[in-house]
């Protein structure tokens, strides 16, 4: 029974899916949102400059992700504590200043405690301002909605974009050096590497991994190159969910319309047998 | 100075420093406004005329206010705030001298304030510090040299890829590749290309 009723919940309907569209989201949801459905990068196409720029290493990636994450909840919190004083015509420059209070915050915070990570951002640390994400959450959700929820969607949606940059992050400079090294650009205590597959380090032919050293992928190409692959994965996932769910929504269709006739049927034999 | 440093700075922020391809710079107009090659021009046009104006404003706001006062450090805000007022400004100018060039240029002077290739630009001609190079006043003409050749860069691939993306319309790509990510791949070996160019200067 449980099974069955487990079942009829996974199945489309239509009405549930309605009534989802147009209900309140619940806080979990808006955290949430931005992670994989509504991803910045993978599914808006968001931020793409600093997604190809700071992505040959998997700490730059990091550190760009958690100065994003720091810039887009404050600047959430803050839109959205003043968007009843900001007359609708200077809208836009309000609040690109607010924005841009945080990035200089931000930017003289690295300088002062993570200089090789302020050296390895270089220009993308201020250009965090035009990150087209940052000033569309602004418009579209924090100056329309509460403080609290303005904020949780500033973190779920920062979380998806270093979730995203990560995973860029991670497949470039494995694919780039064959390993993952850490200590480098963020300022641990420690430094080394993980995860390394590069077991010859003459890389002669013989070694397995001998093409785990595609340095291609370091530089502009590479990064290029890797969103595309990753984009298509993406892609190749939802075309297919999509093709189930529409599958689904025909086979409902369908035995409606048979419950229908039938139905119609019924009708019919009863009044003809009335009319008998 | 010589004509050699003009040359050099164009050649180098047009071709071997190219802003999209290169630096990652304005990615998004890149991909967003490449479907037709006559609005990529349109854009590349509106993002010249922007470029060039405001690099020079805020050279002259960082030399000739900020640094005076020592308050380098709001450098990001006053930029982006001349480069918000100016591409109003720009936009005000254009509706009333030409409706005709409005009509062609009016849609994307919006999109151009949170296009970072013009505040990239802006910042990095400041960390390349032509001041002390050139002095101030010299400096002016190679950043405004360096911002031309940038834009010339920028309209160069946006005509190539809207290009090669006409031609991706009607060729028969996988449905997982269609539009973006095939795109990308194109942009990544555009970028390989660009690679070659590297000894020139």
């Amino acid at each position: 029974m449980a099974e069955a009723k487990a079942k009829a919940a996974k199945t489309f309907d239509p009405k549930k899916a309605a009534a989802k569209k147009k209900g309140e989201m619940t806080k979990m949801a808006n955290l949430t949102k931005g992670w994989i459905k509504e991803n910045p990068i993978f599914a808006q196409l968001l931020g793409m400059c600093p997604a190809l720029a700071v992505t040959s290493t998997l700490e730059t990636a990091i550190g760009m992700g958690l100065l994003v994450i720091f810039v887009l909840t404050a600047s959430n919190i803050v839109i959205s504590l003043i968007k009843n004083l900001v007359p609708k015509e200077v809208k836009i420059p309000v609040f690109i200043v607010v924005i841009a209070t945080f990035v200089t915050i931000v930017r003289m915070l690295t300088q002062a405690y993570a200089s090789a990570l302020y050296d390895s951002l270089g220009i993308f640390i201020p250009l965090i301002v035009v990150n087209c994400l940052i000033l569309g959450r602004a418009e579209a959700f924090a100056s329309k909605n509460k403080l609290i929820d303005s904020a949780i969607d500033g973190i779920g949606m920062a979380m998806g974009f270093m979730g995203a940059l990560m995973l860029i992050g991670v497949s470039r400079e494995l694919l780039a050096t064959g390993s993952i090294a850490y200590g480098v650009y963020l300022p641990l205590p420690f430094e080394g590497s993980i995860l390394n597959l590069v077991v010859d380090p003459e890389r002669t032919w013989t070694s397995i991994f001998y093409i785990i050293n595609i340095s291609i992928f370091s530089g502009p190409a590479g990064g290029f190159i890797m969103i595309g692959i990753l984009l298509a994965i993406f892609n190749a996932v939802r075309i297919k969910k999509a093709k189930k769910r529409e599958a689904e929504r025909q086979a409902w269709i369908e035995q409606k319309k048979k419950e229908a006739m039938e139905r119609k049927r019924k009708k019919a034999l009863e009044s003809a047998g009335d009319a008998a | 100075m010589s004509m050699t440093v003009f040359f050099t700075a164009i050649i180098s922020s047009m071709l071997i420093n190219n802003v999209v391809l290169m630096r990652f710079l304005g990615v998004c107009p890149f991909l967003g406004v490449s479907k037709k090659t006559e609005s990529a021009l349109g854009m590349s046009v509106a993002v010249m005329f922007v470029m060039v104006i405001a690099s020079i404003a805020s050279y002259l706001i960082y030399y000739y206010i900020l640094e005076p006062f020592n308050i380098e450090f709001i450098s990001t805000i006053a930029f982006i705030l001349v480069i918000a007022s100016l591409v109003q400004l720009v936009e005000m100018f254009i509706k009333k001298a030409s409706k005709k060039l409005y009509k062609s240029l009016g849609i994307y002077l919006p999109l151009i304030t949170t296009n970072c290739a013009i505040l990239g630009v802006a910042e990095s001609n400041i960390a390349s510090d032509f001041a002390t190079d050139f002095g101030v006043f010299q400096g002016l003409w190679v950043a405004t040299t360096t911002a031309f050749g940038t834009a010339l860069g920028f309209g160069l691939i946006m005509f190539a890829f809207s290009s090669i993306r006409e031609r991706l319309e009607a060729s028969n790509v996988p449905e997982v590749w269609k539009g973006v990510p095939i795109s990308l791949v194109v942009a990544g070996i555009m970028a390989l290309a660009f690679l070659g160019l590297g000894g020139i200067v």
